[in-house]
């Protein structure tokens, strides 16, 4: 961290001792909330989000491929991050770091975990299945990557149809079907800084966190956690987290739904 | 998550499939200082886990700019060996799973290490599994922090792992690989004992608010008695070097 980040994260720190933040936020609001399906026709689907000044794209592919070995009658999801060099100064190029590896696996953990997308449905004969791929590019980073890239993966599957598979070829000029949807996650992640926690940080507020926790719902249960940074959180805190982020859901679904013209 | 077509019950009267009950641990064994060349280190099992873990340092940070004069980095390498797992061999190294578990890890120790007595220093950990079947990172991190302490290694507490999750509508402790493979909810959970506070939280499958307590509850109980294994590692160890340096006076 530079020299003025050390400042900044100081300045959140002093601010949060009288509840206030930076931006002058409630402790348990997000920031503004901007989803934009669909907006690389290529892709099977698709969409960018706004959280506040963080942007992210997620874009879905189709493979027709083969099922895993283990699981033959349904396809597959895989998922990446990238966490782009013209996001940040602070983002590299190279091989993924483990930042952009864990962003990748807490998004598809929520959404794997609950049974977003109905894999058997993307099975369409023995031994031939859909392998989704989704893919989460960081456009411009301002913090809490995790519920700006749940959201755009959510979104963008949201978004998603399914091209035509004919005599063992993919016409993806023709999209014939939604894709299949039981569920929908979203995901709150808190950012804890001296004994205050507050929801969607913003990049200062990340630098000046002790301690993160994500909690991904479907709003009737959890469906994914990841504690992040080497700070402690109490069991009471987690209990707290946890209503706010099942209450934040209702939300958070309302507005993809909104954009995307698809509910559940 | 394997396929449910083939899902075997995992619970028969009650017990699981090793015969364990809910609230049960698998037996844990913990040596320490079991490595010459390592500053400290740890061998654990834990059920059928076998787990090797090493610490050096405090040492000169390598490359050099990525030294902080006010601490002591951490770095932490879990990895599987690719003849560790039932399934088919695997590839040596990391991959993106232990990569992000070594990522979670580091930060678990970041806590309890006391950095700023080692500055401009780094303090290696390595985590080795060699046999897994369930519950390798949990297992390793309780393995890590022993090997820290056996290194000497100034720390706020020994840390254990442990983790919880639900089959069908039972809480249950201590998932082996067959219950991972199957279970509807699993959570690993660090813990630092002298406060609760949780370091490591992990969960991933469907858990109610009540379920999450009942396991978060769960986890409590039975760090108490992997803290007392931990200890005991450490206490042999040492009444061991003192015997061997009394010997030869």
């Amino acid at each position: 961290m530079e020299s003025i980040d050390i400042i900044k994260s100081n300045y959140i720190r002093e601010l949060l001792m009288d509840g206030v933040r930076e931006d002058s936020r409630g402790l348990n609001d997000f920031r503004s909330i901007k989803v934009a399906p669909g907006v690389i026709e290529h892709a099977e689907g698709s969409a960018q989000v706004d959280l506040g000044s963080t942007r992210v794209l997620a874009g879905v592919k189709l493979i027709m491929g083969e099922p895993m070995s283990d699981t033959p009658d349904q396809g597959t999801m895989s998922m990446a991050a990238e966490l782009l060099p013209l996001a940040s100064a602070d983002y590299e190029t190279g091989p993924p770091s483990p930042d952009s590896i864990e962003l990748a696996r807490v998004v598809d953990r929520g959404i794997r975990a609950g049974n977003c997308i109905d894999l058997a449905d993307l099975l369409v004969a023995e031994g031939k299945a859909w392998s989704v791929y989704a893919d989460l590019y960081i456009l411009n980073y301002d913090g809490n990557l995790f519920d700006a890239g749940e959201l755009a993966v959510m979104s963008a599957l949201m978004n998603t149809k399914v091209p035509k598979y004919e005599d063992d070829k993919v016409i993806r000029e023709e999209r014939i079907k939604d894709i299949k949807l039981n569920n929908i996650v979203t995901s709150a992640t808190f950012a804890k800084i001296g004994d205050k926690i507050l929801l969607d940080m913003n990049r200062n507020e990340g630098n000046a966190a002790d301690a993160r926790l994500t909690v991904a719902t479907d709003g009737s249960v959890v469906r994914a956690m990841q504690k992040g940074l080497n700070g402690g959180i109490t069991v009471k805190e987690i209990d707290d987290m946890v209503d706010t982020a099942m209450a934040k859901h209702v939300e958070l679904k309302s507005i993809m739904e909104k954009a995307t013209k698809r509910s559940l | 998550m394997a396929s449910l077509a083939n899902k075997p019950d995992l619970i028969v009267n009650g017990k699981r499939v090793d015969g364990r009950d809910f609230d049960e641990l698998r037996p844990i064994k913990i040596e320490a200082g079991v490595l010459k060349n390592a500053d400290g280190s740890a061998y654990l099992e834990w059920g059928n886990n076998k787990i090797l873990a090493g610490v050096y340092g405090p040492k000169e940070v390598f490359p050099r700019h990525m030294a902080d004069p006010s601490k002591a980095i951490i770095k932490c390498r879990y990895t599987m060996a690719p003849f560790s797992s039932l399934a088919d061999h695997g590839r040596t190294g990391p991959n993106r799973r232990s990569i992000e578990i070594s990522k979670v890890t580091k930060e678990v120790f970041e806590n309890v290490v006391i950095l700023s007595e080692f500055p401009n220093s780094e303090i290696d950990i390595f985590i080795e599994v060699l046999q897994g079947d369930g519950g390798t990172r949990a297992a390793g991190i309780t393995a890590a922090s022993v090997a820290l302490a056996n290194a000497g290694i100034y720390m706020k507490d020994l840390v254990y792992a442990v983790s919880a999750g639900r089959i069908e509508d039972k809480i249950v402790l201590d998932f082996n690989m067959i219950e991972d493979n199957y279970s509807e909810a699993d959570m690993p959970i660090a813990v630092a004992p002298r406060n609760n506070d949780i370091l490591l939280l992990q969960m991933d499958g469907g858990l109610s608010k009540e379920q999450l307590k009942e396991a978060v509850g769960m986890v409590l109980e039975a760090g108490k008695k992997i803290s007392v294994l931990q200890k005991a590692a450490l206490n042999d160890n040492y009444k061991k070097a003192t015997e061997q340096y009394g010997q030869k006076q």
